[in-house]
């Protein structure tokens, strides 16, 4: 087993543990804004998909990695702006039971 | 190992983008500051790019064609707008479904790339490992995400497909895929086998949620939401990249620990959803048809009836199921609720957790209408009240009220978690007709002595409910 391997995990699991403590506290009312947020943020993978598409590879590797962009780009900003939308609409009356 | 100036600097704004989405998710579990949240993380991920861009020009010198990144980054945002702002909230499921798909689609490319251009025999075990993974994992939440858009909007068959052998069929593809990876691991070089694993995954991604009926949609969301995460991880690994892992982790037990919740909800494990294909079950719907036909009738009363019942109650619970929300209803029933709330009645919501077509799903259905959110209450908070309430109004909702999950054993929603509003002085229920319910599971609810049904369109009936309240 490499170090790197090792290394990968140990990040892997705290952040699996960490995600948990902080997932399970959402309450049922933001699950659906949850999901969205969760979407945007796995737009994470335009990191990768910008060093595959700016790479000086072949055509076939740019073309592939343009729309890896492409695709996260639509998650990242998407996901967050309806996120935000949705959260706009929740409001609290308070008073009244 | 020391690094450079710009390489410390760029492996720090990955741990800032890192620690602003951990900040963010914390954020989301109270709705007063979950705008804020979106903020943090959308900073985290601004980090995460300037990092990455700086990265790949300065460090690796990877980066070299702008003209196709600024393309891609442009055409991405008009699109992701156009999806972000219009469109409807009943079609948030479609939307969320959709993005899942973009998700597995960009891991399982970056992937292909990867190995196109670092692949071969000096592959290293780890790399090669998370890249398979990746793709295939990637492959199977891209079809799989798009099987489930198509069976949500209607373009495939919300009934479950099932063909014999097909637990078996599929075991045996997901077992070849791993084999396939395991064989890369000794032979890096074999790229027909990674080749191979990709159709692979995009073959699973099909196959698998064919089998799964509409009923366990929001489920089969939850667990491609938990696929993209793992897939996004994968790719961590394969780059060596953190702030990939730590946000596929987050992603993947997110959708994980909802799908868990979800199965709960509606009393059935992950595996029973996955390999059960429920929404079929014909002999128990022959069972309950028959008995229906011989039971009691319905108590039907008028609108002035019910009026009159809603005049009188000083407690009122509204149980709001999604035919409510696709009717637009939700609008009329806050109209019918601000009616009884000037006679001094007391209005709550219960909502089922399997409300709707994803977790959470009616709450912002309610908010589109300006319900606030105060007012609405999960099952476990509010079942107990039931008995104390003069009147349970039951819009559109049918499974999630239906007694036969308490005391029918041959009913296939048999344990599922039910909200009480058999248990209220009066059950008002709004339905169209008499017809069974869209699960064609018969509801002895309706026939209950304490249960007044009033039949026709949902929204018409609750704004002549209003109009009456109001002279």
């Amino acid at each position: 087993m490499s170090l790197t391997l090792i290394f990968g995990l140990y990040v892997f699991f705290l952040a699996a543990f960490t995600g948990y403590q902080v997932i399970s506290k959402v309450p049922h009312l933001l699950h659906t804004p949850l999901m969205a947020f969760t979407n945007a943020i796995s737009g994470i993978s335009l990191v990768g998909s910008l060093l595959a598409a700016g790479g000086h590879y072949g055509t076939v590797s740019t073309v592939l990695g343009a729309v890896a962009v492409l695709a996260a780009t639509i998650n990242v900003v998407g996901g967050f702006l309806i996120t935000d939308r949705m959260l706009r609409m929740f409001k609290k009356k308070g008073g009244a039971r | 190992m020391t690094l450079s100036l710009t390489e410390t600097f760029v492996q720090l704004l990955y741990l800032a983008a890192s620690i602003l989405f951990v900040l963010g998710l914390k954020d989301l579990g109270d709705a007063q500051t979950a705008r804020r949240g979106v903020l943090l993380a959308e900073v985290g991920m601004v980090a995460a790019v300037v990092g990455t861009l700086l990265y790949g020009v300065e460090v690796s010198g990877v980066i070299v064609r702008w003209e196709w990144l600024i393309l891609a980054t442009l055409i991405g945002s008009a699109v992701g707008t156009g999806m972000g702002l219009w469109i409807p909230m009943t079609k948030m499921p479609e939307r969320i479904a959709l993005s899942h798909a973009f998700g597995g689609l960009a891991v399982a490319l970056v992937g292909v790339v990867e190995y196109l251009e670092h692949g071969g025999p000096h592959m290293t075990t780890l790399s090669v490992t998370a890249t398979g993974l990746e793709v295939a994992l990637g492959a199977l939440t891209f079809t799989g995400s798009l099987m489930a858009f198509g069976k949500l909007q209607g373009f495939i068959t919300g009934k479950p497909v099932t063909y014999p052998g097909q637990n078996a069929s599929n075991m045996l593809m997901i077992v070849g895929t791993l084999g396939l990876v395991g064989l890369l691991v000794y032979s890096p070089g074999a790229s027909w086998a990674f080749f191979a694993v990709a159709a692979l995954g995009v073959l699973l991604g099909v196959l698998l949620v064919l089998p799964i009926g509409g009923a366990d949609m929001p489920v089969v969301i939850c667990l491609l939401n938990s696929y993209a995460g793992l897939a996004a991880s994968a790719t961590g690994f394969a780059l060596g990249n953190n702030v990939l892992i730590i946000c596929g982790a987050l992603d993947g037990f997110s959708g994980f620990l909802l799908g868990m919740m979800m199965s709960k909800a509606m009393n059935r494990s992950f595996a029973n959803v996955l390999f059960g294909a429920f929404g079929a079950e014909p002999e128990a719907k022959a069972v309950t048809a028959g008995a229906a036909s011989s039971g009691p009738a319905p108590n039907v009363g008028s609108v002035e009836e019910a009026a009159e019942v809603l005049r009188a109650a000083r407690t009122v619970i509204v149980v709001p199921g999604y035919g409510m929300a696709v009717s637009q209803a939700q609008h009329a029933v806050r109209d019918l609720a601000s009616a009884l709330q000037a006679n001094g009645c007391d209005v709550r919501y219960a909502i089922h957790p399997v409300a709707g077509r994803m977790p959470g799903h009616m709450n912002v259905l309610l908010a589109e209408a300006n319900v606030p959110y105060d007012h609405l209450f999960d099952l476990d908070v509010i079942n107990d009240d039931f008995s104390a309430t003069d009147v349970a109004l039951v819009v559109g909702a049918n499974d999630v009220v239906n007694p036969a999950a308490r005391n029918n054993q041959s009913s296939p929603i048999y344990g599922m978690p039910i909200l009480s509003a058999d248990m209220a002085k009066t059950c008002l229920v709004l339905k169209r007709s008499l017809n069974p319910g869209f699960a064609g599971i018969e509801n002895e609810l309706f026939v209950r002595p304490n249960t007044m049904m009033v039949l026709g369109d949902a929204k018409k009936t609750i704004s002549q409910f209003t109009a009456a309240l109001k002279e």
